[in-house]
């Protein structure tokens, strides 16, 4: 063999040499372009990242889109409240003028913006979906703003209306308004009315109606007698038929809203109720979340709910400690299924490895009713115990519908979790240190222990994981066999999703639960070590 | 095809009198709940209605019970899949109130009654909400065994029965809500029937429903889903239950089993269709036009012959007949039958829908104790 290296053939181009050789020239170390070297690394390196990024770009955009951010979306519902601000904008705003240590009921300008917010809610369907979120807080809101609804396009506001057309025929006439707020400088003297109509008109136009077209509703007149009564009001040269109108507000018959709203339901006139909405007024709220601790946020600021109605707490702890047990019994009997899976010849292990995954291919509701025939008092097991004596036939054991048939049954359920990722770490123990540990002297129980065990707890570290969270967030089985004391937090969660459609407090509770299993999922990593986790 | 366009052409004139002749969608998506129940809906009308407009399907989603949850999220995503969902009257008028069903007027959308009234009178007041387009009556009734009533003692007649654990010794089931179990407990523990919902809007009320209900609490099986009680009875499990009486009708008429209906202090309950709001014009014409068919006084009436629910339209009574394969007459099946309607409730929804929430966080506090 010649060796054509050692002979110095000049080669084309650059080469680690060269620049080896300018560096010890200049300084700084070049790569082989005569790029500093670093500089050279770091762009290979990026270059590399990035090509690592777009080859995981696709499952990476795909779980952005479809998991992280409606999840996200969802968590957000727990402290969001556009609802009040949205729906009253204007009583929002006279009621953070409202000191209810002072006064016992607002004043008549929160009245007449109620009353504007409220019309302009009923014509959108809003206001029975105000009344469904503030019912979550202060019973009763949901039939209140139901019947003011109702109510609420015949009150007697029409006073003002005729007042101001019998002043001016003119008044009747959309088109007139549509001028009127084309001059900024009306909409400046004339806010509430203003912004009253901007809202009809953006209304109407949602509905493509053409607001010139419309009528003019008594709540737009109820506005505008607002604002040339209020104090301060200057309408002077803007308009001779606002000033008109200005001149003769004051002697108008007036309506008292308070007392119209006190017809259509007199719990207005309980204080509860504009406290309420004071108090959830904010787009953010921390009410949901207080509500999920057993605690509510009231006008009197924040307090634990009376004994009564405490539930979250209870549920939270009975949920993990329930899912800590199955945890352990799952690694129990797991651990001995999986020792022999993995020390089995090959053919006998497949046979068995089916019979562990079988459960996997039968329904999920199948098998939870199977247990429902198992253990419910005249079922298999009880019959059996009975037949045989051990139990008297009035005295059967009551096994399901409580925390005893929820345990077994997700136990059950949950088990190939545990199995598989044990199977698959013990696979990886070879038998010979079992043998070597003993040819050494150690005692089957020791060969065991200080050998085989230490070596397994990987697996132990992944199915306990797996089985821990996946049963953490389990709602179908609990729901069958739970009965009363087997429930766990996710059917409550699913109470609030699907039937009184409280999707805060859903929300709040599943991010309670989320931070829970991150924690949990912390400290195993202070205490055992993720790295100790393994699948394989 | 000149009988299909005159059909297509009178439907549509007459559902959309006056208005733009919109084009009719062919597909539909009918929501409803599954089992029996749907089943008599496939056959009363929805089997005559596709056999008269051969170019129409439906599609059946039997989602009826998260109904309300998933309606809101289609209305968030702006993507509404079905076209008519059936929902009991208390769903219906949540919906309503969160804009999430169309309103709808019975004179304009329902046929006549067979008798000549108008719709409005025919269905009277169990159209509830201004959204809700109801079907059946259907009642939450106690079916009880019949082989375990002690012997010597009558068998189980009135609703306090229920709460008597000495004359009838064994266990109950009870829905896991508190709707309708505190009506019951009220009313055993010496309250008036009309004063039911005034004490229960008090909180010692609301002590008091569950103080009596505390007395067999360690005798009660909670259900969620309607078929929980009928297979607690067949297995013997439970003395008593309380469920709806078409599914106890099948236990006892359809599957033999020994258990016998208590109609007393049953409660009355609607269920019934909605439109989503928010249909697309082609969409929204379709279902009308199948609404019009399908509640008219003969498909209700026919309904009955499948399930013992009590058709919603006065016109319908006097046509109900006998079960389609039973052959037994359905009338006194009936929860409206004057025989097992002497004392009954009526779902109060106004109450319930101020309450719930309170009343039910309260229930549930109390089940966990």
């Amino acid at each position: 063999m010649t060796s054509t290296t050692e002979t110095n053939v000049p080669l084309e181009g650059p080469t680690p040499d060269d620049g080896l050789r300018a560096a010890e020239q200049s300084g700084p170390m070049l790569a082989a372009d005569g790029t500093p070297l670093k500089r050279s690394l770091a762009r290979a390196l990026r270059r590399e990242k990035l090509r690592a990024l777009m080859l995981i770009a696709p499952l990476l955009l795909f779980v952005l889109i479809t998991f992280i951010a409606p999840i996200g979306d969802m968590l957000l519902r727990s402290v969001r409240n556009d609802i009040v601000a949205d729906t009253l904008p204007e009583t929002v705003e006279q009621l953070g003028m409202w000191d209810s240590a002072q006064q016992e009921l607002p004043d008549d300008a929160t009245w007449t913006a109620l009353y504007i917010d409220l019309v302009l809610a009923e014509e959108q369907k809003l206001h029975t979906r105000l009344g469904s979120r503030l019912n979550y807080e202060l019973t009763g809101a949901s039939s209140l703003f139901r019947k003011t609804g109702r109510a609420v396009g015949r009150f007697d506001t029409d006073v003002y209306t005729d007042q101001f057309v019998a002043l001016d025929d003119s008044w009747e006439n959309a088109a007139t308004w549509v001028n009127m707020f084309d001059d900024s400088d009306i909409a400046e003297a004339l806010p509430l009315t203003a912004r009253t109509w901007e809202r009809w008109v953006d209304y109407l136009e949602s509905e493509d109606d053409i607001p010139a077209e419309e009528d003019v509703e008594d709540f737009l007149f109820t506005a505008l007698y607002a604002d040339l009564t209020r104090e301060g009001a200057d309408v002077s040269g803007l308009s001779p038929r606002l000033e008109q109108a200005a001149a003769a507000v004051s002697g108008f018959e007036t309506v008292d809203l308070r007392e119209q709203f006190e017809d259509a339901d007199d719990d207005w006139l309980d204080p509860e109720i504009m406290r309420t909405i004071q108090t959830y007024s904010p787009r953010y709220t921390s009410g949901y979340f207080l509500n999920a601790v057993d605690a509510q946020l009231t006008a009197d600021g924040v307090s634990m709910r009376p004994e009564n109605q405490q539930i979250y707490g209870i549920l939270f702890k009975r949920t993990i400690f329930m899912s800590l047990t199955i945890t352990l019994s799952c690694i129990i009997l797991g651990y001995p299924v999986a020792w022999i899976l993995a020390n089995l010849p090959t053919r006998s292990a497949n046979l068995l490895m089916i019979l562990v995954l079988l459960p996997f291919w039968t329904s999920l509701l199948v098998r939870t009713s199977a247990w429902k025939v198992m253990l419910q008092q005249q079922g298999v097991i009880n019959d059996t115990l009975v037949w045989l004596g051990l139990v008297a036939d009035d005295a059967r054991l009551v096994m399901i519908n409580n925390q005893f048939g929820t345990i077994v049954a997700m136990t059950h359920i949950l088990l190939p979790f545990m199995i598989l990722p044990m199977y698959s770490v013990m696979q990886t123990i070879p038998p010979s240190y079992l043998r070597a540990a003993k040819s050494l002297g150690a005692t089957n129980w020791t060969a065991f222990w200080r050998v085989y065990f230490p070596q397994s707890v990987p697996g132990i570290g992944a199915g306990s994981i797996l089985v821990f969270i996946l049963s953490i967030g389990y709602y179908i089985t609990p729901e069958i066999v739970g009965g009363t004391t087997g429930t766990f937090i996710s059917n409550r969660i699913a109470y609030h999703i699907s039937s009184s459609l409280n999707w805060g407090l859903a929300a709040a509770l599943g991010t309670i639960l989320l931070a829970v299993v991150l924690i949990l999922y912390w400290a195993y990593d202070k205490i055992v070590g993720i790295d100790n986790v393994k699948l394989g | 095809m000149t009988l299909r366009k005159t059909i297509l052409a009178t439907s549509a004139l007459s559902v959309i009198a006056g208005a733009a002749v919109a084009e009719m969608a062919n597909d539909m998506t009918l929501v409803s709940w599954g089992g029996a129940y749907q089943n008599s809906q496939q056959k009363a009308y929805v089997e005559p209605y596709l056999e008269a407009h051969p170019e129409v399907s439906a599609t059946w989603d039997e989602s009826s019970a998260e109904a309300v949850a998933k309606l809101r999220a289609m209305n968030e995503a702006g993507n509404i899949t079905w076209d008519l969902v059936d929902v009991v009257a208390a769903d219906a008028i949540r919906l309503c109130d969160e804009g999430l069903a169309m309103e709808y007027d019975p004179e304009e959308l329902l046929a006549e009654g067979e008798d000549g009234s108008s719709a409005e009178d025919d269905f009277g007041d169990l159209i509830v909400s201004d959204c809700f387009i109801p079907q059946i009556v259907y009642s939450t009734t106690f079916g009880y065994r019949t082989d375990m009533v002690p012997e010597g003692v009558d068998a189980p007649s009135e609703i306090c029965d229920v709460f008597d654990l000495e004359t009838y010794p064994g266990k109950r089931s009870l829905e896991k809500r508190p709707i309708n179990n505190m009506e019951w407990a009220l009313l055993c523990d010496g309250v008036a029937k009309e004063d039911v919902y005034d004490v229960l809007e008090t909180e010692e009320g609301q002590e008091q429903a569950l103080a009596k209900l505390d007395t067999i609490k360690d005798s009660v099986i909670w259900w969620s889903a309607g078929a929980d009680t009928p297979q607690l009875l067949a297995d013997g499990e439970v003395f008593m239950g309380s469920t709806y009486n078409g599914r106890l009708f099948s236990v006892i008429e359809e599957q033999d089993q020994p258990v016998a209906m208590m109609w007393d202090a049953q409660v009355f309950d609607l269920d019934g269709w909605i439109i989503p709001a928010g249909l697309p014009e082609d969409r929204l014409a379709r279902v009308k036009d199948f609404v019009k068919f399908a509640t008219d006084t003969q498909r209700l009436a026919d309904q009955a012959a499948y399930i013992s629910y009590g058709p919603a339209r006065k016109s319908s009574a006097p046509l109900v007949g006998k079960h389609a394969d039973l052959g037994i007459d359905m009338g006194p099946h009936m929860p409206t039958d004057p025989e097992n309607a002497a004392n009954t409730f009526v779902y109060n929804y106004g109450f319930w829908a101020d309450y719930r929430d309170d009343i039910d966080a309260k229930f549930q506090a109390w089940l966990t104790k």
